[in-house]
């Protein structure tokens, strides 16, 4: 034996990964156990909860950021889990209510799988995005809404392109992970492949600021080359999506 | 030709052999949002006596996709062994359950898999309850080898997945050495890498060969990184031992994966050109899953069950070490509770056992899905009972780079506790050379932090 049960404690300095938990027989010990229910239950709570549209317009609105609110055509959390389709789709009774700003960038902010992602870091985004861009809007706050939601939207508003905001699915140790999907000439039938993604924005992982500078970066480059996707290589590093 | 049958008063009628399966298919919410599911639990239960009659021989004169449009279909028909499938030839699906349950033998389900399509698995899986999809699973033997034999009976592996958010190099060191203090890692040390390129997939290459190295364990290391970055890193000699690829059951789904056949063959002879296996030569680790089809609009409206079965056809062909469905992991749109997580984990797990994979099960869920870790403890304990070859390992249970929840290397030992299973022959000698058989409650010093780099 090198040392005392410590050392194997001392691991743990080298990841965020639950390692060094100790045993209770061949089970996680009590300690153990009750972190990993507690963090189960932040992360369903965010599934779960409602994004306060009336809050967030507040917040968007002290940025000098106008806002208003739509709903896809999921009726409520359930159907948005179950049915991803109505997720991508604009209700019916809200679309026209939205005001075409031809040309425009478009910000589509998406509660997604973490309303509370979107709470605390949508609007300080969008209010290092929107002024370095030179735009006060369209900034459209939709609930119940998948990433295409913003191809339904930005295609209504004739923009051209849009960047949804939207909740990412929590993880046990992230329960607030903001992520924002760029599309260039938004319309119904985009496929991710035309998308470029910025994701994991949230206090320990992406910071907003640095986010907002990378998404600036993707908006100057998007322009240029007239196209968003594959196409568009994000020469900074990025996460990319898992290979599960 | 249409398939009926009256149940309750009315009759109802099947289009086709796909429609006939995707009735009959026990509720899934992946079914449903493919618009393919029985409308009623009568309509199911009509189609299930209908499938029950059905002889096992239409399914190979009906293919579910058309074997033009399809190079899945022309595998599945074209591998078909005539001989091997003499002794059911004469059954209906309905038959072939109870032959399985009644009849049945290791070596008779051996000789037999050649024999069997992944369509005739799906269908008698379809009409069997848990206790059938684990008594059936738990005659089958399929054992696989590489630097240790994987699949013994009284055996069960584990994968060790010691990811890592950023693919930090002592970071998964520092997983990987508490998932070796906690018995995981017979099947396999495989890493998701977090960037799916040449560079990264080769630092963490280098990093789990050496802690392989350093420790002398007799196992594998794998990097799942796409078939593609793998070929590029075994041409830039990196130490690669096995080859990893997500699978689907259609060519669409493959190409929405970004491969197709011929590619996993060439991916496969360069692997085995390597000569690295010191117990076997199986090279090839694939994971699958209910759902990718469907995800990737490439399902031909074939009901998620059968198209992964059809997966394993794919799998079978490139004789892998392990073999893994992520029952979990795609989400609820496809399995929407603990309930259907649970039976398409043992689904999946017969399915693959019987055409002769040697099949594990990444019991696993995400946090938008109507599940927890009850549910994974009923999965866990009805797939150890079943013979599961192995499961996932991941520290704590919860994955801190993919996000999501899978089994936890106690869990592992909990399950090898109960049911008295044991790891690979080759891992547990070595377990015991380092000092490791009985619980330790501090590292020893054979398997020093230091000589993997965490001083």
């Amino acid at each position: 034996m090198t040392d005392a049960p410590g050392l194997w404690r001392g691991l743990r300095r080298f990841t965020p990964a639950r390692i060094a938990l100790g045993r209770a027989g061949n089970a996680q010990p009590t300690e153990a156990h009750l972190a990993f229910q507690a963090a189960h239950a932040a992360a369903r709570d965010a599934v779960h909860a409602a994004l306060d549209t009336a809050a967030l317009a507040a917040d968007l609105a002290a940025a000098g950021l106008s806002s208003q609110a739509v709903r896809s055509a999921c009726p409520d959390r359930r159907t948005y889990l179950l049915r991803p389709d109505l997720g991508r789709r604009l209700h019916d009774a809200d679309r026209a209510a939205l005001v075409p700003a031809p040309g425009a960038i478009a910000f589509v902010v998406c509660d997604g799988l973490s309303a509370l992602a979107v709470q605390r870091h949508a609007a300080p985004l969008l209010a290092r995005v929107l002024p370095a861009l030179g735009q006060s809007g369209p900034v459209v706050i939709a609930t119940q809404g998948r990433v295409a939601l913003g191809d339904d939207i930005g295609g209504a508003l004739q923009a051209e392109a849009v960047a949804v905001l939207i909740g990412e699915r929590p993880g046990l140790s992230t329960p607030d992970s903001l992520g924002v999907y760029l599309t260039w000439q938004p319309r119904p039938g985009r496929s991710d492949a035309e998308r470029n993604c910025i994701s994991n924005i949230r206090a320990e992982g992406l910071p907003v600021d640095q986010a907002a500078a990378k998404l600036l970066w993707l908006i100057t480059r998007m322009r240029q080359l007239r196209l968003t996707g594959v196409e568009l290589k994000d020469e900074q590093p990025a996460a990319l999506p898992p290979s599960k | 030709m249409a398939w009926r049958h009256s149940v309750n008063g009315t009759t109802h009628v099947f289009a086709d052999l796909r429609t006939l399966l995707a009735r009959a298919s026990p509720l899934r919410s992946g079914d449903q949002l493919a618009g393919i599911a029985a409308a009623t639990a009568s309509e199911r239960a009509a189609a299930q006596y209908a499938l029950a009659d059905l002889p096992l021989a239409d399914l190979l004169l009906h293919p579910v996709i058309p074997y033009e449009q399809d190079d899945v279909t022309r595998l599945i028909l074209d591998s078909h062994d005539r001989a091997a499938f003499a002794p059911i030839a004469h059954l209906t699906v309905g038959g072939l359950r109870d032959w399985l349950l009644a009849e049945a033998d290791t070596a008779g389900l051996a000789a037999l898999r050649p024999g069997l399509t992944p369509e005739m698995v799906a269908a008698v899986s379809k009409l069997m309850r848990l206790q059938d999809l684990v008594a059936v699973a738990a005659k089958c033997q399929v054992t696989t080898a590489f630097r240790d034999t994987i699949g013994l009976p009284g055996r069960m592996s584990v994968r060790l997945q010691p990811n890592h958010p950023v693919d930090d190099p002592r970071g998964v060191a520092a997983s990987t050495l508490d998932g070796l203090l906690l018995g995981a890692g017979d099947a396999v040390i495989g890493v998701n890498p977090a960037t799916d390129s040449v560079a990264a997939t080769t630092t963490l290459l280098h990093l789990l060969d050496q802690v392989r190295d350093r420790y002398a364990i007799p196992t594998q290391t794998c990097v799942l990184a796409h078939v593609t970055t793998s070929l590029r890193c075994i041409e830039q000699g990196a130490p690669l031992d096995l080859v990893f690829q997500s699978i689907g059951g259609t060519q669409a789904t493959n190409r929405s994966f970004g491969i197709t056949l011929p590619m996993l063959a060439e991916a496969r002879d360069a692997a085995l050109s390597l000569k690295r296996g010191t117990v076997g030569t199986n090279v090839m680790y694939f994971e699958t899953g209910q759902g990718s089809a469907l995800s990737a609009d490439a399902h031909h409206g074939v009901d998620q069950q059968t198209v992964e079965a059809r997966a394993y056809a794919v799998a079978r062909a490139f004789h892998p070490l392990l073999v893994n469905t992520v029952v979990g992991f795609i989400g609820p749109e496809y399995l929407y509770d603990g309930k259907q997580i649970i039976r398409a984990g043992l689904e999946d797990h017969l399915c693959g056992k019987l055409l002769g994979l040697p099949m594990g099960v990444d019991i696993c869920y995400t946090n938008h899905a109507e599940a927890d870790q009850d549910d994974m403890d009923a999965l866990l304990t009805l797939l150890g009972v079943a013979g599961v070859t192995y499961i996932m390992g991941v520290p704590g249970a919860d994955d801190v780079m993919l996000s999501y929840q899978s089994t936890s290397f106690h869990d592992a030992l909990y399950v090898r506790g109960v049911l008295g299973r044991r790891p690979a022959p080759e891992f547990e000698a070595w377990q015991q050379r380092m000092g490791l058989d009985t619980a330790p409650a501090r590292i020893p010093a054979s398997l020093s932090p230091a000589l993997i780099g965490l001083a």
